[in-house]
């Protein structure tokens, strides 16, 4: 039922797909990022995905596109699920931002910004969400430490008392 | 209201309801803007019980990651575990070979969990609303369903019971007569509620009219479970993508008109009711047999074989060390949480440890909503409305 | 240090330390700084089943100004840090802190960059009420823990002032 979704878009956008699988029954699709925009709001607008459930990226280090940027889609109308997969390199991690299709994507690139490093180009307010201010560096790539502590106020030792 | 403000200078006036609050169950902290009364702006600023689950799972084996999850949505634990193990069978390939039994158990242990969870989330919004009596009815009632689970998995409020393949222990005598008790009782509690609530001038003065979200603006932000059902879509993960016996079931989904906080306070009230009907169907549905896959990649043998087989003491021996290992591949594998859809995306290396374990909370597009709610409303409109979104900090921020 | 150290060591004094410390230890008002999971078994113990009103220690403050203990339930991670130590420094005197749960105790089960390991590592602790969460019957055996421990303070012994550095 949804390999149809899989085909019509390879047919629709032939040269942005690189590659799709249908793993355990999640139909997956890996796409370019300059194509990225315009898949989405085909999707969003032919196809009728309302909804943008999750948006996440996985750190392959050591890769050469070492980031792969997430996304799971949702219809409700159809009761269809996609996900989209797009690799950037660690140089210029950067994608598109997808506030002007969904509003909820905007909390949900500030996390993966936060976390990974990644540039969202046309997101309004790309501040820390989760983490604070004076906290340096991205937690979940693979080179961070486990228990790299950055306080904020100075500890005390506990004999003091 | 607002003729009254023409004669009076106001100016904006900021003000954090900070972290730690005694009406936002949770810590999370937002700055308001205010003209008077009215917020004009708000900024909502989480991350205040960020205790890097991600993190963590990495560095954990499969089924040790199973006590983290507990600790994400902390009202309703059971669901947690289940979702998470539901995806790692659907990476092995074996989330069509769990005997029956185990599906059934954890069945009604998540319908459990999912009644402590709307109990708690009704009790606090009520008790915000000054009724500090309804607060007490509330968590009486939730201490029958804590005992019923205790005497399962041996714990209160984090319970690590599910593991890959099947569940832990199986249910004890009695448990079926002690599990009719809590429900009649907590139907009578739920009644004595309703009656003090439903038709209530004050509670509906309070409720009816706030914190309206339209069905476009949620669908955008991307919101499900009982905030997104208050706007009147039909969106139950339950009924949409049937997973564990859920098919098997009769059950309605509650729907409202308005998107306000008493629809949500009557859609988690009928909730409530039908989780009850789930739990008295599958107790007597229940078939018997094992709990757990008869599987050695994934599941222990039991201790007698281990202390005479040598096949069993070895098997035993590499669960133990090195745990299960998952093809390589990822999945996504989702249940219906009680704040909503409740995801976990997994990325496996055919190794023991996890290489990404993704959880999709359902309250974060809510809070992320919440920010354009809230505008145009008073200042003390925030505490029924923040209640009846129902965020759990461990959710929330993970 | 006041009028009722003017008799010294002696009967009087004792005497009077024991009404004032009975007097503390049966009217205390918490402030419950509740952040996590140990919060659900905060409520329980609460409320009707588990009874911590019995005790003298029912109603909430909800302001560090007017509580005289203050109970860190659930885990503390840097972000939040700042805010707990001021929230210690706007109580008065005398205070007391319990620390309830492991995470508030020693960080629990989560060792990574966010969390800090004890709580003990800002402010200054006094019962330790150790479990993931505490059952509602290990939480009532720390407040009588804390009640003896405040039927034993004496009212001659110089209270150190704790220094906190100001700036990290």
């Amino acid at each position: 039922m949804s390999q149809d979704i899989l085909n019509l878009l390879k047919k629709s956008f032939p040269d942005a797909v690189v590659d799709t699988h249908n793993l355990r029954g999640d139909e997956t699709a890996l796409i370019r990022r300059e194509n990225l925009l315009e898949v989405m709001r085909w999707l969003k607008d032919e196809c009728r995905f309302e909804m943008l459930m999750d948006l996440t990226a996985v750190d392959y280090l050591g890769e050469e596109l070492r980031f792969e940027i997430v996304y799971h889609l949702k219809s409700i109308f159809r009761r269809y699920r996609l996900r989209i997969k797009v690799r950037v390199p660690e140089e210029d991690a950067s994608v598109d931002s997808l506030t002007s299709l969904w509003k909820g994507a905007n909390w949900y690139e500030r996390e993966c910004h936060e976390f990974y490093g990644i540039k969202f180009k046309g997101h309004p307010d790309l501040r820390p969400l989760l983490l604070y201010p004076e906290f340096k560096g991205y937690p979940l790539r693979k080179d961070y430490p486990h228990n790299k502590r950055q306080p904020r106020i100075p500890l005390l030792k506990p004999e003091t008392r | 209201m607002k003729q009254t403000y023409q004669d009076i200078h106001t100016s904006r006036m900021e003000l954090m309801m900070g972290p730690s609050h005694p009406a936002t169950h949770g810590t999370i902290r937002m700055d308001l803007a205010l003209d008077g009364e009215t917020i004009v702006e708000i900024d909502i600023d989480p991350g205040y019980l960020h205790r890097g689950f991600e993190k963590e799972c990495e560095d954990h084996t499969w089924n040790q990651v199973i006590p983290y999850t507990d600790r994400l949505n902390y009202v309703s634990s059971i669901i947690n575990n289940v979702a998470y193990v539901m995806a790692v069978e659907k990476l092995c390939g074996i989330d069509k070979a769990i005997p029956p039994r185990g599906l059934y158990l954890r069945t009604i242990l998540s319908e459990m969990s999912r009644v402590a969870d709307h109990l708690t989330c009704l009790a606090a919004v009520t008790m915000e609303l000054g009724a500090f009596t309804a607060f007490l009815y509330f968590i009486k009632a939730r201490e029958w369903f804590y005992e019923l689970l205790e005497s399962v998995t041996g714990a209160r409020v984090t319970y690590a019971w599910t593991r890959v393949g099947g569940v832990r222990w199986d249910i004890p005598n009695g448990f079926h007569d002690r599990s009719k008790r809590a429900i009649s009782n907590t139907r009578q509690v739920l009644k004595e509620i309703d009656w003090l609530f439903t038709k209530n001038r004050i509670f509906m003065d309070r409720n009816i009219g706030i914190g309206v979200i339209s069905q476009e603006d949620a669908i955008s932000y991307g919101i499900t479970g009982p905030f997104l059902r208050s706007t009147g879509i039909y969106y139950d993960v339950r009924k949409a993508h049937p997973y564990l016996v859920y098919d098997e079931m009769e059950f309605e989904v509650p729907l409202g008109t308005n998107g306000d906080n008493y629809d949500r306070y009557l859609v988690r009230m009928k909730e409530l009711e039908q989780s009850m009907r789930i739990i008295e169907q599958a107790l007597a549905k229940l078939p018997g047999g094992p709990v757990s896959i008869e599987d050695p990649a994934y599941t222990r043998p039991e201790k007698e074989k281990v202390y005479t087989q040598i096949e069993a003491l070895i098997n035993h021996f590499k669960l133990v060390l090195e745990d299960i290992k998952p093809p390589p591949g990822e999945a996504y594998g989702y249940v219906e949480g009680a704040n909503g859809e409740l995801g976990f995306y997994i990325v496996s290396k055919g190794e023991s440890k996890p290489y990404k374990c993704r959880v999709h909370p359902p309250c974060f597009p809510i809070m992320a909503a919440l920010g354009g709610i809230l505008p145009g409303y008073m200042l003390p409109d925030i505490i029924p409305t923040f209640g009846s979104v129902n965020m759990i900090g461990g959710e929330m921020d993970r | 240090m006041g009028l009722e150290t003017v008799f010294g060591e002696g009967y009087i004094t004792t005497k009077i330390e024991f009404f004032i410390n009975w007097a503390r230890k049966y009217s205390l008002f918490q402030y419950p700084f509740i952040t996590a999971c140990c919060g659900m078994e905060f409520m329980s113990t609460m409320c009707a089943h588990y009874d911590l009103a019995r005790f003298g220690a029912e109603f909430p403050r909800f302001t560090p100004r007017q509580a005289d203990f203050l109970v860190v339930v659930g885990t503390i991670n840097h972000k939040l840090a700042p805010v707990l130590r001021r929230v210690y420094e706007q109580m008065c005197d005398p205070k007391w802190v319990i620390s309830f749960g492991a995470c508030a105790s020693t960080g629990g089960p989560y060792d990574n960059y966010s969390v800090v390991q004890g709580i003990d590592k800002i402010i200054p602790v006094d019962v330790y009420i150790p479990g993931c969460p505490p059952r509602p019957e290990m939480v009532l055996d720390g407040m009588l823990k804390l009640q003896d421990l405040i039927q034993k303070e004496r009212l001659l012994d110089e209270k150190k002032p704790l220094v906190i550095p100001a700036a990290l």
